[in-house]
This record gives structure tokens, C-alpha cells and sequence, in this order.
């Protein structure tokens, strides 16, 4: 999960790094009380989680509270890549005397850790990394190792940073290393990282993705969801504990294995190229191992509230999970759907292979459910659910 | 013949009173694996499932003379598990458990390499390795294939699954599913550097997934030093930039890692890419008629 810059800073303000003073507002009106509040020059921050805000105009400075009351006004509701700017951070204004740049993140080739330093910080840093590459320091992490204050005074000192900036820039890695490390972080970036007129080495933004896996001992990370962005089908589909990501397609895919499910998107989207609308995914949906009724009945649901959703495919390799249980659980599905008064009345095509496949298709054939069709591979299902979709359209 | 798992090999399993480790334990044995044991401090001098459970892998290794371990335990405690697997110096340990934090599995890696890499690891975040008639170490299913000489290597389960299923009646030497997440422990690169070298594989099927730059490395590795004929899938053409799609390692940020940037680096080095999964399975058919 990214974080938004404010909770970003937050967090590195928990840790006692230098942040400037910045209050969240999410109207207007509330812009101009933190500009009131924070008084003098402030800078009015778009909160969105996406790069290249400064470039969009997401960020501007402001000379007092009027200033900051039209600049929120341009700001909030901004779409960004997107992203629609439903709040901004008022800052109290730095006076800057030089940007560097800074990050912890995972080296996945060497499955290690990196430290990424440069002198030459600010919003153009994917460039210099790009034609000066001799000016980005690029440092391994073992982290069993860890960070102290003298190995982050030389991975500054490896980033080209002046003397001057070195004891507060190692102070300042020191401490991001232990947000790294103790928030289960997989990235944490200053960008820019500054050295203040008066001296201070300080964070001007943050960037932070956290680690989901760690959820189990990181029970305050919670706090940090975005319920507002979040899609309403993906959040139920959360509560359910069903993987599953909405797409803008009208074939609902329903896979076991998130490989399997991948690949299936990618079928359905090239055999929906053959016809009319060219029908694509509507979603993504593991229901992983274990395809009891509940869980099919639950996936169902969700994928069938979607209205955009014209056919469904059940895509179901049988490994661990047996074929028969699969057939058994569309079948309960349908009785506990129609329970509910909500009868499958859109086409489902199901592709079962593996693991008692035989019996399962056998399964579904004597429930003879209404819009059920078995089709024998995966080509042939996902080109079947694409034409009924582009049919249904 | 086969890679890392043959009929001689031993296996226990950490974390077997567990019910996956209780469910799985009884699979292997049923595919015929030599699983001779188990592991959980708390239930040491018991058996289960008329197997002896020990406190340690060390002792299970003394007592057994065991060469694998399958490790089932929950997320929290994945890392101690691999770690006591690596000081016990058990020449592979495969990490089923899925969900397991970053920063442990990069802390197990850096553990392993200190100690100078005795143990291979497999996964974590993966179904295991099977050698079809030979021994099944994990979680995949045994009754899909046969054996025979095609080699496999893949970032997914199921679609592991379904290539084995799919080439059954040629079969398989060793399948290895490597696991999907961002760090693990035995990559393709190994893979196809032990099937190139072992004599009972005669072609590979590598599948790999959006995200990282593995598959762009495995292909820079196939160049050089991989003169069996390969046949690749990559799962994720139509997968959205920024969504996860379930393993950790799948998402796209960005242009790299797209599976357009890993077909075209392996296409260039001579590697046959399927566009679907039973595409794939054709093209591997033709290597094998052909042979």
C-alpha cells in the first residue's frame, strides 16, 4: 500500500525526522484556516498517490491565507494521471539552499536491499539518473546489517552530498532506516531531501509503500487505507477475503491460482478481438485453493453487482482443489443466489481440467443450470464467453 | 534422471501438524514420496500420522538422514523456520507458505548467503518441486502427469499445473514452481542452468509473470549457456499498470517488467513464447515430435 505525503511525513515525524510544519485540508474553507494557522508563505501540496503532481500543477506556493484560499481552490478536485485531488497539504514555505535525493527500496535482482542517494535532488531526478548516472549513488543494503550513523554518512558522502550537509543527512538516513525496517516498508523516498538556509537537513516529501504481507504485526497500518478511493466492489469483495480487482471489461473471470487468472484475462482479451465491441475482463478474481460453495456463491455475488458484467468464465484448473467440489460449489451457488432473490440470469462459461474434471463437468451437466455451458479448453471458454458478451452488449 | 529431487530423496516437513502441513504430509506420501518426518519443537517425541516429529530440523536430519524439507509454517514464522533450516545445512528447503513479509524473506536470503549457501531454497510463495515417479516435494498434485523428459520452471502454480496436465503424455523430468514473489530463493536462472545440465531433460518450459526483470535475466542467461530448446509463457499482456494481481511480485509500474518487454527479450534469444497456455503446450508438443 502507498501512502499519501502527509502520512508519509507523519510517520517520519514519529521517527523524528525534520518535516516541515504542514496541516491536511480537505475543503477550501479549511485550506485557508491552515494557511491562517501556519501563517507567512505556505505551500499548497495536491495529496495524491502518483509522481509527476509538481508537473501537473498539483503543487504551488503561496504568499498568505487568500493566496493559499486560491490555490486550494484550483488544487482540490484537480485529476491527477487519474487521480482526483480530494485533499491537499498546507506547508509552511522552505527556504531552500540545496535538493538531494534519497531512498531505501528492494533490489529484487540481487535480493538485497539498495540505498539510492544524489546531490542531485528535485523533481528531475529519473533523468540524471538516466544521463548521469556517475551522480546517483546506488548502494547494497545487507539487511542483516542494517543502517548506523556512520554507514549512512558514507552513502551521503557516496551521493556526491557536501560536507556540510553530511552529519544531518546521515542523521536523517539513520532514521528513514528504521521506518524502512520497523513500518515493513518496501520503499521509502525523500525526494527532495533538503539542506534548509538555516542549516537543517530536512524531509520536504516522502514517499512510503508498505508491505501487505506484513498486516499480521503491523495491526496500525489499517488506519492508513483509503476507504473514500477505494472501489465498492473491491472493498466487499475485501471483506469476504476474496482476491479480486475490478477492470473495465464485461467478461467476469472467475480462475483459481493468480497465474492461471492472469492468463486467463489475457485470453479473454485476445479471443474478444474477434468480435463485436471487442469484449474485455470485467475483473480479476482468485478464489485460490479451496473453490468451496460459500466461496464461489461470494464471488459470484460480487462479480455479478457489477452491471458492466455481461457473461461470466469459470476458469478452474483442478490441482489441490478437486473439479467435482468446483461443480458442487457453482451449483450451491446458484441455489443460494436464487435464495437470496438474486437469480443468475447472465450466461456462465465453464472450462474444468485436472483433478476429477470428469466428474464435475458431469456434475453440472445433470444440474443442467440455466446459462451454464461447459466448453473443454481454455481458448475455446474464454472465446465463448467473449462472443456472449459482445451478444449480450 | 531428474534435478534437486530424486526417489532417494528424504523429506520432512516443518511445521506437519499444521493442517496444511497434517493435509499435504499425507498427499506426498500417497504420491509415493519419502517423507520420513517431521518437525514442531512443541509436539518433539510424538508422532503424527505415524511419522516421528522432532524438535529440530537438526535432529530430524540426525535421525532420519533427511536431504528435504517442506516448510508449511504461518507467515510469522517462515523466517525462523528457514533460518534453523539453513544452520542445519539440509541441502534444500522448500518454502510453501504464502504471505510471507519482504523484509523476512530478504533477511533468510542474506542469512543463507552468509552461511555460504548450503541450502537451496525453493520459493517461498510456491507449490514445490515434483519429479513425476520419483518423489513430490510440496504441493502439487502428483496424479496430473508422468514422468518423462521436460523440465519446468515457473512463477505460477496452477499454471504449472496446467502445462504438466496438458503435456502429460510426453511427461516430466523435474517441475519446479519457483513462486511468484519478489524475493525467492531458487530462480529461473537456476532452473535452466540444472536442466541444461542434467541428462533426463531434453527441453524446458519456462513460465514466468509480470513484474521484476527475471525473465529479461533468464533470457541473457538461455543466450549464453542454454543450448536445450526452451518454450516460454508469460502471464499479464492485459494486466493494468499499478494493480496487483494477487502474488506480491505481479504487479507493473512502469514500463519494465511488462510481459511485451519479457516476450520480446526472450523471443530475441531464440526462445518460442506462447500467446495462451495450451499455445505453449503446442509449441513444446512440436520440440518433442520433432525430436
Amino acid at each position: 500500500m502507498d501512502l499519501f505525503e502527509h502520512q508519509a511525513k507523519e510517520l517520519f515525524a514519529a521517527y523524528g525526522i525534520p518535516v516541515p510544519r504542514g496541516i491536511v485540508a480537505h475543503t477550501v474553507a479549511e485550506a485557508r484556516a491552515a494557511a491562517e494557522q501556519l501563517t507567512g508563505r505556505v505551500v499548497v501540496k495536491a495529496q495524491v498517490k502518483t509522481g509527476g503532481r509538481g508537473k501537473a500543477g498539483g503543487v504551488k506556493v503561496a504568499d498568505d491565507a487568500n493566496d493559499a484560499e486560491a490555490k486550494a481552490t484550483a488544487i482540490l478536485g484537480m485529476d491527477i494521471k487519474g487521480h482526483t485531488v480530494h485533499k491537499v497539504l498546507i506547508e509552511e514555505a522552505s527556504d531552500i539552499a540545496e535538493e538531494y535525493y534519497f531512498s531505501f527500496l528492494l533490489d529484487r535482482a540481487n535480493r538485497t536491499f539498495l540505498a539510492i542517494c544524489s546531490a542531485a535532488g528535485g523533481m528531475d531526478i529519473e533523468e540524471v539518473a538516466h544521463t548521469a548516472p556517475e551522480k546517483v549513488a546506488k548502494v547494497p543494503v545487507n539487511p542483516i546489517d542494517g543502517i548506523d550513523r556512520a554507514r549512512a554518512r558514507e552513502i551521503a558522502q557516496a551521493g556526491g552530498l557536501p560536507e556540510k550537509s553530511l552529519d544531518g543527512a546521515a542523521e536523517l538516513i539513520e532514521r528513514l532506516w528504521a521506518v524502512f525496517v520497523d513500518e515493513d516498508a518496501s520503499l521509502v523516498e525523500v525526494n527532495p531531501m533538503i539542506l534548509a538556509a538555516d542549516g537543517q537537513v530536512k524531509a520536504l516529501d516522502g514517499k512510503v509503500t508498505l508491505d501487505a504481507n506484513a498486516d499480521f504485526r503491523q495491526k496500525e497500518h489499517e488506519a492508513y487505507v483509503d476507504k473514500a478511493a477505494e472501489d465498492p466492489l473491491e472493498a466487499r469483495a475485501k471483506e469476504k477475503h476474496l482476491n479480486y480487482v475490478k477492470l473495465d471489461g464485461s467478461v467476469g473471470i472467475i480462475g483459481n491460482g493468480a497465474g492461471l487468472v492472469m492468463s486467463t484475462l489475457d485470453v479473454v482479451a485476445y479471443a474478444g478481438e474477434q468480435f463485436a465491441g471487442s469484449p474485455k475482463p470485467a475483473n480479476f478474481l482468485d478464489i485460490g485453493g479451496g473453490a468451496s460453495a460459500e466461496v464461489m456463491a461470494n464471488g459470484l455475488e460480487i462479480i455479478l453487482s457489477d452491471p458492466a458484467v455481461k457473461s461470466v468464465f469459470v476458469n478452474v484448473f483442478g490441482g489441490i482443489t478437486a473439479c467435482d467440489a468446483v461443480a458442487d460449489g457453482i451449483v450451491s451457488a446458484f441455489k443460494l443466489l436464487g435464495d437470496r432473490g438474486e437469480a443468475v440470469t447472465r450466461p456462465l462459461v465453464v472450462r474444468l481440467d485436472g483433478n476429477n474434471a470428469a466428474l464435475g463437468r458431469e456434475i453440472l451437466q445433470n444440474a443442467a443450470l440455466p446459462g451454464v455451458e461447459l466448453v473443454d479448453t481454455m481458448d475455446d471458454a474464454a472465446k465463448r464467453a467473449a462472443e456472449l458478451a459482445a451478444v449480450g452488449a | 534422471m531428474a534435478i534437486w529431487l530424486t526417489e532417494k530423496s528424504r523429506i520432512i516437513v516443518q511445521g506437519i501438524t499444521g493442517s496444511e502441513g497434517t493435509k499435504h504430509t499425507l498427499r506426498m506420501l500417497a504420491s509415493g514420496a519419502n517423507v520420513v518426518g517431521g518437525v514442531n519443537p512443541r509436539k518433539a517425541g510424538t508422532t503424527h500420522e505415524g511419522l516421528p516429529v522432532f524438535a529440530t530440523v537438526a535432529e530430524a536430519m540426525e535421525k532420519t538422514k533427511a536431504d528435504v524439507s517442506v516448510i508449511f509454517v504461518p507467515p510469522a514464522f517462515t523466517a525462523g523456520a528457514v533460518k534453523e533450516a539453513i544452520d542445519a545445512e539440509i541441502p534444500l528447503a522448500v518454502v510453501i507458505t504464502e504471505g510471507v513479509p519482504i523484509h523476512d524473506t530478504t533477511e533468510f536470503w542474506a542469512y543463507a548467503t552468509k552461511k555460504g549457501n548450503k541450502t537451496r531454497i525453493i520459493g517461498p510463495n510456491c507449490p514445490g518441486i515434483a519429479s513425476p515417479g520419483a518423489s513430490n516435494a510440496g504441493i502439487i498434485p502428483a496424479d496430473i502427469t508422468t514422468p518423462g523428459r521436460i523440465g519446468l520452471v515457473s512463477k505460477s502454480g496452477t499454471l504449472t499445473y496446467q502445462l504438466m496436465y496438458e503435456l502429460r503424455d510426453f511427461g516430466f523430468s523435474t517441475a519446479v514452481g519457483i513462486g511468484g514473489d519478489p524475493v525467492i530463493g531458487t530462480t529461473h536462472i537456476d532452473a535452466l542452468q540444472a536442466f541444461q545440465d542434467d541428462p533426463g531433460t531434453d527441453a524446458i518450459v519456462m513460465i514466468g509473470e509480470i513484474g521484476g526483470d527475471a525473465e529479461e535475466r533468464a533470457a541473457a542467461y538461455i543466450e549464453k549457456n542454454v543450448t536445450k530448446p526452451v518454450v516460454a509463457y508469460v502471464a499479464g499482456f492485459t494486466a493494468p499498470e499499478g494493480k496487483t494481481m494477487g502474488h506480491a511480485g505481479a504487479i507493473v509500474s512502469g514500463s519494465a517488467g511488462t510481459a511485451q518487454a519479457k516476450k520480446e527479450a526472450l523471443e530475441k534469444v531464440g526462445v518460442r513464447v506462447g500467446k495462451t497456455p495450451s499455445e505453449t503446450a503446442r509449441l513444446m508438443r512440436e520440440i518433442m515430435q520433432n525430436r
